[in-house]
């Protein structure tokens, strides 16, 4: 079963991994990526696009069902403005053993940050507003699954 | 032939709106033809696309290179940063 959302309200993980762990899998690994509070950030941003971003999640979650013997992946990406502590993004995998499950979180993560149409702006406490520059070891870690 | 294009990010901040329907001249017929015409279009097409190494886009909803020839729809913003 895939499940892939972008959403504006708060990820509930709990209740999403209630839902994506219904069919009781041997082994299921979470990567849960939350708004880092550094530099006296006080808001993240962030855009996407309001069709190719959700494609992207599905084809981006479909290749490691492609790749991976997984019986169930959520992808859930969150946009709009956050606050630090916030949950961005959950991955969650499941397989019958860990090492499809682990591998499979693995590349989703590296993947989404390179593949798919999302755009961070930052906002600091002294008023400073910045978009994030992608970085070069992003790209690496992405690229190792090529 | 009228083109829609949107922009994400900062190349939407700095170009004042979201999308636009734009009617090209024939010769701008790739990606980096038009990302070059916008830049000479005007003053805020010049800052947005100061940098044509830093513009990436999606043509007709799939990812699209430089030389990739336009349709009728094309997104053009700034290398992806999410996650």
């Amino acid at each position: 079963m895939i499940r892939v959302a972008v959403q504006t309200g708060a990820i509930d993980v709990a209740a999403e991994l209630d839902i994506h762990d219904a069919g009781g899998h041997g082994a299921s690994a979470s990567f849960i990526g939350r708004v880092r509070g550094d530099d006296d950030l006080i808001e993240l941003f962030l855009e996407h696009h309001r069709v190719l971003t959700e494609a992207g999640l599905a084809e981006l979650a479909h290749a490691a069902a492609d790749r991976w013997a997984l019986a169930a992946l959520t992808l859930i990406h969150r946009v709009g403005g956050m606050a630090p502590g916030e949950t961005i993004v959950l991955v969650l995998a499941s397989s019958a053993h860990r090492a499809e499950a682990l591998a499979a979180t693995e590349f989703l993560i590296d993947r989404l940050k390179t593949d798919v149409m999302f755009w961070k702006r930052e906002t600091f406490a002294d008023g400073r507003v910045a978009w994030v520059e992608p970085r070069d070891g992003d790209q690496g870690r992405a690229e190792r699954w090529d | 032939m009228a083109l829609t294009v949107s922009y994400f990010a900062w190349v939407r901040e700095r170009m004042g709106i979201a999308d636009e329907v734009i009617d090209p001249p024939a010769d701008v017929a790739t990606v980096a033809d038009l990302v070059e015409w916008l830049a000479r279009r005007d003053e805020r097409g010049a800052l947005a696309f100061a940098e044509p190494g830093r513009i990436r886009a999606a043509v007709g909803g799939a990812m699209a290179g430089p030389d990739a020839v336009i349709g009728d729809e094309v997104a053009l913003f700034p290398p992806v940063t999410g996650g």
